[in-house]
């Protein structure tokens, strides 16, 4: 019993409290890049990053933030750490960086970051609030990697980049969706499933 | 005339909420009432009216490789563009902080029915968004980026008003139980996109 409650910030946010769907944080980067699983996967490992160590640092600060100024003192820890993982990606994978434009520096705008630093990390101790960091980066990327695999699937006819429809059924006739591809299919596909995790958990309707 | 053709993309063809998914969060929270929801869209226009040109000149003299040599030649070789994203964020949430004390001094109504979401213009990725596609599209001067401002601020303000008013109708609509409030609003987005993309095809 109390090792489940230990780990509850971290299991939480995978459905019944999961960031996107559940606490509709962090819609714009979930729907922007989810056109493609690759970029989906980067930028989910960028969130997470950032977001469990904002969460700890800004945990253990948190006695001797005065709260009048906490929003610009956590804008300045995620922009920092923002910066590190921006110049990360340029170093290491150009291309992906470049697909991902100014996604990345809008990191720091992402409201499940906020959100978290102000709803967990300002009342817990830090190692909670890296779960509950890791919990919610996973969270929104479940839901990013569900987008974008459909969006994938259908609108490209590829997953990471791999043909998967082989090519007879081209020749057959079957045409790639191209409205998967652009953006208002993404808002779509979301609420699809917001209905269906809405219909399997009942006490989550309005 | 091009500062025009400008202002209209980025209005109608480069909507920040319908092409980038910009603002969404607000967007999506703010969007139950028409009247709050079009002070907020004012307010983030204004935001993006200020923001810009002084992001610009900020960009333009101090970040851009070699932009230091206004100081003196040993200055020439710096390059601080790694310090943009700080910058940037820093210069909103002060013009945001500005504009609330502005606000609350001159105007006690409008400051009392935006409420919460008055500071939350700072974490608005509308904002953040506009300046860093500023920084990628390398506009000419300062005039072409306060054109670029407010034509997406009107942009914003057009999509969220238009949202609410529909939402307000929605309330009396038998929805689904499971897609009842946030579900069905991803929906009405996604169709209000699909109609603003007829705008695509149109070259300026």
């Amino acid at each position: 019993m109390n090792l489940k409650k230990t780990f509850l910030p971290l299991f939480n946010p995978l459905s019944k409290d999961n960031p996107v769907i559940v606490q509709v944080l962090g819609i714009c980067s979930a729907l922007a890049v989810t056109a493609k699983i690759e970029p989906a996967l980067v930028m989910t490992i960028s969130v997470t990053a950032v977001l469990a160590l904002a969460n700890v640092i800004i945990s253990l600060m948190r006695n001797t933030i005065p709260s009048s100024i906490r929003i610009i003192v956590q804008l300045v820890v995620v922009a920092a750490l923002v910066v590190v993982v921006d110049q990360v990606l340029k170093a290491w994978n150009y291309e992906i960086s470049k697909a991902l434009s100014v996604f990345i520096g809008l990191i720091i705008t992402n409201c499940i970051i906020m959100g978290r630093l102000e709803a967990f990390a300002l009342n817990n101790r830090p190692w909670p609030a890296f779960l509950d960091g890791i919990g919610n980066g996973i969270g929104y990327g479940i839901i990013l990697v569900i987008v974008s695999f459909f969006r994938e699937l259908f609108g490209s006819g590829t997953l990471f980049g791999c043909q998967v429809f082989p090519q007879w059924w081209y020749d057959a006739g079957y045409q790639n969706n191209g409205m998967m591809i652009l953006p208002p299919m993404a808002l779509i596909v979301t609420a699809c499933i917001i209905w269906a995790h809405r219909s399997f958990n009942k006490d989550l309707q309005e | 005339m091009e500062n025009l053709n400008l202002f209209i993309r980025s209005i109608f063809i480069d909507n920040m909420i319908f092409a980038y998914f910009l603002g969404m969060c607000s967007f999506l929270a703010v969007s139950k009432n028409v009247k709050t929801a079009f002070g907020l869209g004012v307010a983030v226009t204004f935001v993006l009216m200020i923001a810009l040109p002084v992001c610009w000149c900020i960009n333009e003299y101090i970040l851009v490789p070699g932009a230091l040599s206004w100081l003196g030649e040993e200055y020439a070789g710096t390059d601080l563009s790694f310090l943009g994203l700080i910058m940037f964020i820093a210069v909103i949430a002060a013009l945001v902080q500005i504009l609330e004390m502005v606000i609350e001094k001159y105007s006690p109504g409008l400051y009392n029915s935006l409420g919460i979401f008055l500071p939350l213009i700072a974490v608005n990725c509308a904002i953040l968004g506009a300046v860093l596609f500023m920084q990628q599209r390398e506009f000419a001067d300062a005039w072409t980026a306060t054109v670029y401002g407010v034509g997406s601020g009107i942009g914003w303000l057009l999509a969220i008003t238009c949202l609410a008013a529909i939402r307000e109708r929605l309330d009396v609509k038998a929805v689904p139980a499971p897609l009842r409030g946030i579900g069905i609003t991803f929906i009405i987005t996604g169709l209000m996109g699909i109609a603003f993309m007829s705008f695509l095809g149109i070259k300026l």
